[in-house]
């Protein structure tokens, strides 16, 4: 989705809140909440797609005010009450007062049929595609065009995952792109390396 | 933090502790024994999955060069020599080497994605909205911003953790420092070292 998640170019943000060796907690609930949506990945109660697409679809307000283990816990009680285990109001009743949740899900994609395998070197452009669930392309590469560096093992395809929907394994390609492709005239020049599922890649004209 | 702690319909949000332990308890309702898993998990987070353990990756990278190729080659094989490992779903380890004329750093701008198991879990700034958009289009000003000035001269590679395949920085070795032993090599290496936001 064109979701607030999507954040690579976005502009008008301010400085990198950096200090070294930075604490990774902050507060005990922290690492409970961390604790406790991984916990519900090992039992089988949702996966990884389907983790991170809850986070996605948080109201935009909530999302950019929210801290990242906040966003944790908004997708793990998401899922919770979305799967049956427990009730909205009960949640509420347990934690006396409003529980903010993820809007609902829409629905997801399968694996794109007659998909093209690549080698280091082809030239490659990212499909044009407008995705409202899941996906794991950031907005920045559509419609670009990279080069593959390498081929990564396959993995189930994030934009079914995340459905729970028929999702295959498929590889992921590492594509370099410039970023002065990505942003003519708008970006400091680097290399800028984006792991891309196959089904989002189609060839381009090789040159 | 939400910015209103008033709900849209005005009834008060529940604070985050509340929250957190009225989840807790429906996990603990389906028998999946949250409270000792916490404790757990609390251990493998602060003391299992340190930036020691990519120091080690490193210092043995920099030491020995058959070591150094395997790394190159199958980062998950190489790191589980040393003993170390990585979550059933991470499937690949791509270990980028810096050099005297490319400087690599890694970040995930849909989520915040590591190789925690290998370089410590991500701090604020790796997760904040700011690293996440910024270092993908201004990299070069981002890095001085946050004490790495790179000459022009240096190509930089930015690496979006947008699937999962996980990465980790394998530094340049430091000068001055031939003949040293792994383990005093390992002290040098840090998490932002290993991300690709400080030299080691």
């Amino acid at each position: 989705m064109n979701g607030m998640h999507d954040l690579g170019g976005k502009e008008g943000f301010g400085p990198i809140r950096f200090a070294p060796n930075a604490p990774v907690f902050h507060a005990y609930w922290e690492v409970r909440a961390n604790a406790l949506y991984s916990l519900a990945v090992k039992h089988g109660v949702y996966n990884m797609d389907e983790y991170r697409y809850a986070i996605e679809r948080m109201e935009p307000r909530h999302y950019l005010s929210a801290s990242y283990y906040e966003r944790s816990l908004t997708s793990l009680s998401t899922l919770c009450v979305e799967k049956g285990l427990v009730s909205r109001e009960e949640l509420e009743r347990r934690a006396g007062g409003v529980f903010p949740l993820a809007r609902p899900a829409v629905s997801g994609r399968t694996n794109r049929p007659g998909r093209q395998r690549f080698v280091a070197g082809d030239l490659v452009r990212v499909r044009s595609d407008h995705v409202s669930g899941h996906v794991r392309m950031p907005g920045y590469i559509r419609g670009k065009t990279g080069r593959v560096v390498s081929e990564s093992p396959p993995y189930p395809f994030p934009d079914a995952h995340a459905h729970g929907i028929d999702a295959q394994t498929e590889p992921t390609y590492d594509v370099q792109f410039d970023s002065v492709d990505l942003w003519p005239d708008a970006a400091e020049p680097a290399k800028v390396h984006v792991a891309v599922f196959q089904s989002y890649l189609e060839r381009a004209p090789q040159s | 933090m939400p910015v209103s702690t008033q709900s849209p319909t005005g009834n008060q949000i529940a604070s985050i502790e509340n929250r957190v332990a009225a989840i807790e308890s429906v996990l603990e309702d389906h028998a999946m024994q949250a409270a000792a898993f916490v404790d757990t998990f609390n251990h493998w987070a602060t003391e299992e999955w340190v930036p020691e353990n990519g120091a080690r990756v490193v210092a043995k990278a920099w030491s020995e060069p058959d070591f150094r190729s395997r790394l190159l080659a199958d980062g998950i094989a190489a790191i589980r020599e040393l003993g170390l490992m990585m979550p059933a779903h991470h499937r690949h380890l791509v270990a980028l080497e810096n050099t005297a004329t490319v400087h690599n750093v890694i970040c995930c701008t849909l989520c915040s994605c590591t190789a925690f198991t290998v370089i410590g879990l991500p701090p604020d700034w790796y997760k904040d909205l700011e690293y996440r958009a910024r270092v993908v289009r201004e990299s070069r000003s981002v890095l001085r911003e946050m004490g790495l000035a790179l000459a022009p001269q240096i190509e930089i590679r930015i690496w979006d953790t947008t699937a999962d395949t996980r990465y980790m920085v394998l530094p340049e070795r430091p000068p001055g420092t031939e003949g040293w032993s792994q383990e005093q090599l390992a002290a040098l290496v840090t998490k932002e070292g290993m991300i690709g936001v400080a030299k080691v």
